[in-house]
């Protein structure tokens, strides 16, 4: 919508507000929104520029801006293909003039960069502007958007080094985008009622005469996604075959997980809950400053006992050895670890 | 010595791992006695009982297992259930060196070993492009302004008081199977096919709130929807679109969302590439033209052979992928098999799958499971016997337009090798002697 609108409906909402009851179809469902919650919110802008704040910023301040809040990302040149893919790079004089990338058409284009695709100058202004820096969306003042795009449009030779971008002749440089015309609306997979490009028709018998294969998976590409036995499951009609470095062994588990359940502790209690009994890991919790409590365990555990846990009795466990007993409690005391 | 002959078909790797590679020579050879006799002494060993009672059967009868002696675990142990410890080797993963930023990436849905059509929500695929939030839900805010009567903000309060609709749709990046637009890159189902998710969401349709805000029906051509994270990622979609079957969803298979799939609330865009699917929600604006927005005008886009781009391509066409035997898996026998699969059009229902043993030369119809929805994931199953042969094996989806999912030649001939988007070519997977299962292209 343009801005004269957005004001019209603004002062018109901020007229009818608490005037009346909310105009929605749903009583007591939603409110109005303030002219100031949709100035908040309301950031795109349009290929038309419908949305553009006023404003203005140099290539200079925009090298500034740069150099402090997008080098370290996309490069000094906006080149790098280090953690993003290249903004810069791939473009010619004669693409400014024509509106299409030559790259594209010759084929030899290595890869695609930001300024080879963008047809709308618009675009690159919203997505700066709403969502940069990374790691600090927003944080650009609407003039240093402007810088920030005036910089990138030289480093692609689209604007000369002197150039201060602005609201007033942004629609001048849209002229001069490398693929303004190398977008086609024209298919059939935008519409509704688009129609397909594609066509195969479903043949059932002797469809083919001779089957070649084109292409196979080079066997580093096989082992490049870790061992595929680990991600299938154990049973079924399949298994997922072995690739890749071989995984690190796991770690071995503790030996008292073995006695825990060779004499039926895990019956009535779980390391890390409560079952019948505490928690092993509550029991160390309870016991951690009680310089007795490893005799105490013990002898509870060898004659058994009730209430310091509530209701339920723990019985008398006289066939555990000493030994066995003696590892438990330490291990327990020790908060139960896994391995 | 003179080496047997190999019969093809046999265990090539033991399941149980208990054979050693000479025992496995020796089964592949066809000794199955040898199975046997290896079968008991393994048995003897997990049992500590000796040969003799070992022989009488299997021990994991014989033998009563520790969950059948003890006292299993209480409820609420795990207020909100896991999966088995048995089940960790499925779970979403990065495909190495696609993405170098793990806040701009994608992670896959392990279809390799999902039953059905409802992906379980916490494996749903993820793709983000700044990151994920945990949202507040009190304090998230849905506003609509625009070509409307009146410019109008909801709570979650507000939208969940409204009708909802529960309604079961897949979700498909654009860009799945991309990698493979020019050869086989990838080695899983979980690679070429698993930015694919399909669940139950329950939300208000669009129409509803776009009336309630009283929308300008004589201008209006397009609506944005806008998220809340630091991306606040945009999107135009169609009007007539919007008002079709456009959902603004907070409920994903029974639960709220999760926050990786935009919780507290998300579009919902039946038939449309996941970008559209604007998580986070926080603005619906109605226009008259499309915006372009970056991940319309930059990204998203489909390169074609003359050198011009397709830009809001938009629509996943009919598309289908066997998921079992799949790439990186291994059959453990000849014999009888269930070829199982999924189908998925973003124009309509699924009408027919058609299956090929031998990559393309004849075609069975498979079996449809319920329920066969729009615009939703569709189960297909069918029987084969293997026998032990190489194998092409490859399916083949038609949607009730009587679209008929491509073959790479017919996709190509059309939109070239440079693209990155909207790959729905037929997949073969070769399955060799050894049972082994590996992704290639047949032309």
């Amino acid at each position: 919508m343009s801005r004269f609108t957005e004001l019209a409906l603004a002062a018109a909402l901020a007229l009818s507000a608490g005037a009346t009851l909310a105009a929605g179809k749903y009583e007591g469902i939603g409110r109005s929104a303030t002219p100031a919650e949709v100035k908040a919110w309301d950031i795109d802008v349009r290929p038309d520029f419908t949305g553009l704040p006023p404003g203005s910023g140099s290539v200079d301040r925009g090298m500034e801006v740069w150099e402090s809040k997008c080098a370290s990302c996309h490069g000094t040149f906006g080149e790098s293909n280090e953690v993003f893919t290249p903004i810069v790079g791939g473009t010619t004089k004669e693409d400014i003039e024509k509106g299409r990338v030559g790259a594209y058409i010759r084929g030899d284009a290595p890869q695609r960069t930001t300024l080879m695709k963008v047809a709308t100058v618009s675009t690159l202004w919203d997505y700066i502007h709403r969502a940069m820096p990374w790691n600090a969306p927003k944080s650009l003042s609407a003039d240093d958007t402007y810088a920030v795009l005036a910089y990138i449009l030289n480093l692609g030779e689209i604007v000369p080094a002197d150039y201060v971008l602005s609201d007033k002749n942004i629609a001048e440089v849209q002229k001069r985008m490398p693929n303004r015309n190398g977008m086609t609306t024209k298919h059939g997979l935008w519409d509704v009622k688009g129609k397909p490009d594609v066509k195969n028709v479903a043949c059932m018998k002797n469809c083919k005469t001779q089957i070649t294969l084109g292409s196979s998976l080079p066997d580093y590409a096989r082992d490049a996604h870790g061992n595929l036995a680990e991600q299938n499951r154990v049973v079924g009609p399949v298994r997922g075959q072995k690739t890749g470095a071989a995984a690190a062994p796991a770690a071995k588990p503790h030996p008292a997980l073995e006695l825990m359940k060779k004499h039926g502790c895990s019956g009535c209690h779980g390391v890390g809950s409560k079952i019948l009994g505490p928690a092993f890991r509550d029991v160390a919790q309870r016991y951690k400053d009680d310089k007795g409590a490893e005799s105490g365990l013990a002898a509870r555990i060898r004659n058994g006992g009730s209430g310091a846990w509530g209701d339920v009795p723990m019985p008398p466990q006289s066939q555990v050895s000493d030994a066995d007993v003696s590892a438990l409690v330490k291990w327990i005391l020790s908060g139960s670890p896994e391995n | 010595m003179s080496q047997p002959p190999v019969r093809p078909g046999r265990i090539r790797r033991a399941p149980e791992g208990f054979l050693t590679p000479e025992q496995i020579g020796e089964v592949a050879a066809g000794r199955r006695d040898f199975l046997r006799n290896a079968f008991v002494a393994a048995t003897a060993v997990a049992a500590g009982t000796g040969v003799a009672r070992a022989a009488e059967g299997d021990p994991a009868i014989l033998t009563l297992p520790e969950h059948s002696t003890t006292l299993g675990r209480p409820v609420a142990e795990r207020p909100y259930g896991t999966p088995s410890q048995y089940e960790s080797g499925l779970k979403r993963r990065e495909s190495p060196g696609l993405t170098r930023v793990a806040a701009a990436s994608v992670s896959f849905a392990p279809l390799q070993g999902l039953f059905g059509i409802i992906t379980p929500s916490g494996l749903h695929f993820e793709r983000h492009h700044q990151g994920w939030h945990d949202i507040d839900p009190a304090r998230h805010r849905l506003m609509v302004n625009g070509l409307v009567k009146e410019a109008r903000v909801y709570t979650m309060d507000d939208l969940m008081r409204l009708p909802s609709v529960s309604r079961i749709h897949f979700i498909e990046c654009g860009a799945n199977t991309g990698m493979e637009w020019g050869n086989v890159a990838v080695p899983t189902v979980q690679y070429t096919h698993g930015m694919l998710s399909c669940s139950e969401f329950t939300g208000v349709p669009l129409s509803v709130l776009l009336d309630d805000c009283g929308i300008d029906m004589k201008r209006a051509k397009f609506v944005l929807a806008e998220g809340a994270d630091g991306s606040s990622m945009t999107r135009t979609i169609p009007l007539d679109r919007a008002l079709d079957d456009v959902l603004v969803a907070w409920g994903q298979n029974g639960e709220m969302l999760r926050p990786e799939n935009g919780y507290p609330l998300r579009l919902v865009v039946p038939g449309i590439q996941g970008v559209s699917w604007v998580k986070w929600l926080r603005r619906i604006e109605v226009g008259d033209k499309p915006w372009a927005a970056k991940d319309e005008a930059i990204h998203y886009i489909d390169l074609l052979p003359d050198g011009t781009h397709r830009q809001y391509t938009s629509i996943q066409e009919c598309k289908s992928v066997i998921t079992t035997p799949s790439g990186g898996q291994t059959l453990l026998d000849r014999g009888f098999h269930n070829i199982s699969g999924l189908a998925w059009s973003g124009r309509g229902k699924i009408k027919r799958v058609d299956v090929s043993t031998d990559g393309g030369r004849n075609w069975r119809t498979a079996r449809l499971e319920t329920p066969v929805l729009s615009k939703a994931l569709t189960r297909f199953n069918i029987d084969w016997v293997w026998d032990g042969s190489p194998a092409i094996l490859q399916s083949r989806a038609m949607d009730d337009t009587g679209y008929v999912q491509p073959n790479y030649a017919q996709l190509r001939e059309v939109r070239g090798t440079r693209s990155i988007y909207h790959n729905n070519a037929i997949q073969s997977w070769k399955l060799a002697e050894s049972g082994d299962v590996s992704n290639v292209q047949v032309y």
